[in-house]
């Protein structure tokens, strides 16, 4: 149902009179739909709550940290809780290798699909079948044992506590190889034919028309990678040992393991990890609340 | 067509990245890995070949049993995720003033780390935190839950943050097959006099089916391999009564480093997961897809 459909079919004199005429339009719809947005608030509430009460307590200064009935609002906001974060461990080093894992994982997942993806999409070959179905087939492969031998292998590779350690198993995905295949497979073969016409080789078509006709799914491919990378917890947890070069999401861990007492201060720790995530989430929802459609489109 | 050989090795030039890293870190695991499941194995000394003894001892210790049957418990945030999946779907499949709004706030927990999710609900949790709180404020306790600290409670609170932060994905899934659900079908039903409830059940349901299937076998799978959460916010306390399956496999492998036996958990989970895919497929596909 389109807005349009629902506006009054007036012919106003005004300017004013339209502007009251969408509003009080706007408000039924609003009043109408009450109990609708009541068990819609309901719901967010639930989801939001938790994150609300970590900002107010993080923000505010005095009283318990456990008061009832819990405030709604921050006591006596300011930042020093977050400046204590700081003080209290190397955050900016968290940041830092967050960043450094992040960034790794997105290029190399953009480069290796991309790369993987062009020949599946466009070119004939013997066993072509054959490996694109190895690709999918990693899908259903039991990911759980998949976790320890790869750090078997990290470890044997002596790659433990570094960034590529974290990084390598998780450049390659099925998801990745199918998205862009799935980009490549839209561009016109014309463009292709013209291009072989003039001369160019694979590796130039790859480059100067693939790619660039690919950025929407490309953009949406690092996306979602970024987000995913960001968050992981486990595997950078077990390949990291040493807390200098721990990402956000575990060294916000180690705070909350080491300082617990200072709830305030975890509760602010809680809260820099995951504004940075949060601010990318806002600014690009549709790649996430479409699903794959939105992805690909 | 004739494939020339130059064009061949062109393509597997493009794929040798993609396979070499699939090849070392998806494929290698699963035949390595069920090797190693009959071996005794430390990481340090070459693995010596042990049969079936791990699985032996597996079998024999109550705390795996223990961990099967959480894991098996773990089962029931399945009908719960995806009932209310469905729910925020069709109530967010509309375009009121500020859904949009409604939407973000239901996915906010799937773009939050699962670190940060496990600090917020200790928080939560806690014996003066906001659940206890507003439980005592309703009268309808007189001491504080143990949420995290009650072995027979435990493990439920820790279901209760699974569903928390799945919830988002799942609507989003079912969101895009309410939006496959031509609006024809609809407007023909309401010319036909069907009410709202006749519309959810006699069309939405139907259509949505293959949705379901899809959704619950991901539900399913996640549910009995669920331990991050455990991982984080229980250790697989107290009493060792959060154990899950995998999170034993966690323990004996990363933390003990005794290899054979995590790898022998295991393999035992993937094997069930096989199973329950199977099962899946085999009973619950819709007779006309």
């Amino acid at each position: 149902m389109s807005q349009a459909q629902t506006m009054p079919a007036i012919a106003p004199s005004s300017a004013t009179a339209l502007q009251r005429g969408l509003r009080s339009a706007r408000l039924r719809r609003i009043v109408r739909r009450l109990p609708h947005y009541l068990l819609l608030s309901v719901l967010a509430i639930i989801t939001v709550y938790p994150f609300w009460w970590t900002l107010v307590t993080a923000l505010s200064t005095t009283g318990d940290v456990y008061s009832f009935p819990p405030p709604l609002w921050p006591q006596d906001p300011s930042l020093v809780n977050f400046i204590e974060v700081f003080d209290t461990i190397d955050l900016l080093a968290f940041y830092k290798n967050s960043l450094l894992i992040s960034g790794a994982t997105v290029v190399g997942t953009l480069v290796i699909c991309s790369l993987a993806a062009y020949p599946l999409a466009r070119m004939q070959f013997p066993g072509r079948k054959l490996v694109f179905g190895a690709i999918i087939a990693t899908m259903i492969l039991p990911a759980e044992i998949n976790f320890l031998v790869n750090f078997i292998t990290v470890s044997k590779l002596q790659l433990t506590d570094s960034v590529t350690g974290v990084v390598l198993p998780n450049l390659a995905g099925a998801v990745g190889i199918f998205l862009m295949k799935q980009a490549f497979e839209a561009v016109p073969q014309d463009l292709i034919d013209a291009a072989r016409v003039d001369g160019a080789n694979e590796w130039e078509i790859f480059w100067k028309i693939m790619l660039p006709l690919a950025k929407p799914a490309l953009g949406a491919l690092a996306i979602l990678t970024l987000v995913t990378a960001w968050n992981q917890y486990i595997w950078p947890s077990v390949v990291m040992t040493s807390p200098e070069n721990f990402p956000l999401s575990v060294g916000v861990q180690y705070l909350s393991g080491s300082f617990s007492f200072k709830t305030r201060v975890v509760a602010a720790g809680a809260v820099l990890t995951v504004i940075p995530i949060l601010i990318v989430f806002l600014f690009t929802q549709r790649y996430f609340l479409r699903g794959f459609d939105g992805a690909v489109k | 067509m004739a494939h020339s050989r130059k064009a061949t090795l062109t393509a597997y030039l493009f794929l040798t990245p993609a396979m070499v890293l699939l090849l070392a870190f998806a494929f290698w695991p699963v035949g390595f890995g069920s090797y190693i499941a009959f071996t005794q194995y430390n990481l340090i000394d070459a693995p010596v070949w042990v049969g079936l003894e791990n699985f032996r001892e597996l079998f024999d210790d109550e705390l795996f049993i223990g961990s099967l049957k959480n894991s098996a418990l773990y089962l029931i945030v399945v009908p719960v995720i995806q009932v209310l999946a469905i729910l925020l779907a069709v109530l967010v499949n509309n375009n009121l003033p500020g859904i949009k709004f409604f939407r973000a706030a239901y996915y906010l927990p799937v773009v939050t780390t699962v670190s940060v999710i496990g600090i917020i609900w200790n928080f939560m949790y806690n014996d003066d935190g906001a659940l206890n709180a507003i439980l005592r404020w309703l009268h309808l306790i007189n001491e504080p839950i143990g949420f995290l600290t009650d072995d027979r409670i435990a493990l439920f609170a820790v279901m209760f943050v699974t569903i928390w932060r799945g919830l988002g994905w799942y609507m989003v899934l079912y969101l895009a097959g309410l939006q496959a659900i031509s609006a024809d079908v609809y407007e023909a039903a309401t010319l036909d006099g069907a009410n709202a409830w006749q519309k959810f059940w006699r069309i939405t349901v139907p259509l949505l089916l293959p949705t379901i299937l899809l959704c619950s076998i991901m539900s399913m799978l996640a549910a009995v391999k669920a331990f991050e959460e455990v991982q984080i916010m229980t250790q697989g306390g107290p009493f060792q009564s959060t154990y899950t399956a995998l999170y034993y496999a966690y323990e004996f492998g990363i933390k003990s480093l005794n290899f054979g036996r995590a790898l022998a958990a295991s393999l035992v989970m993937s094997v069930i997961c096989m199973l329950l895919a199977w099962l899946n497929f085999r009973y619950l596909q819709p007779k006309n897809p």
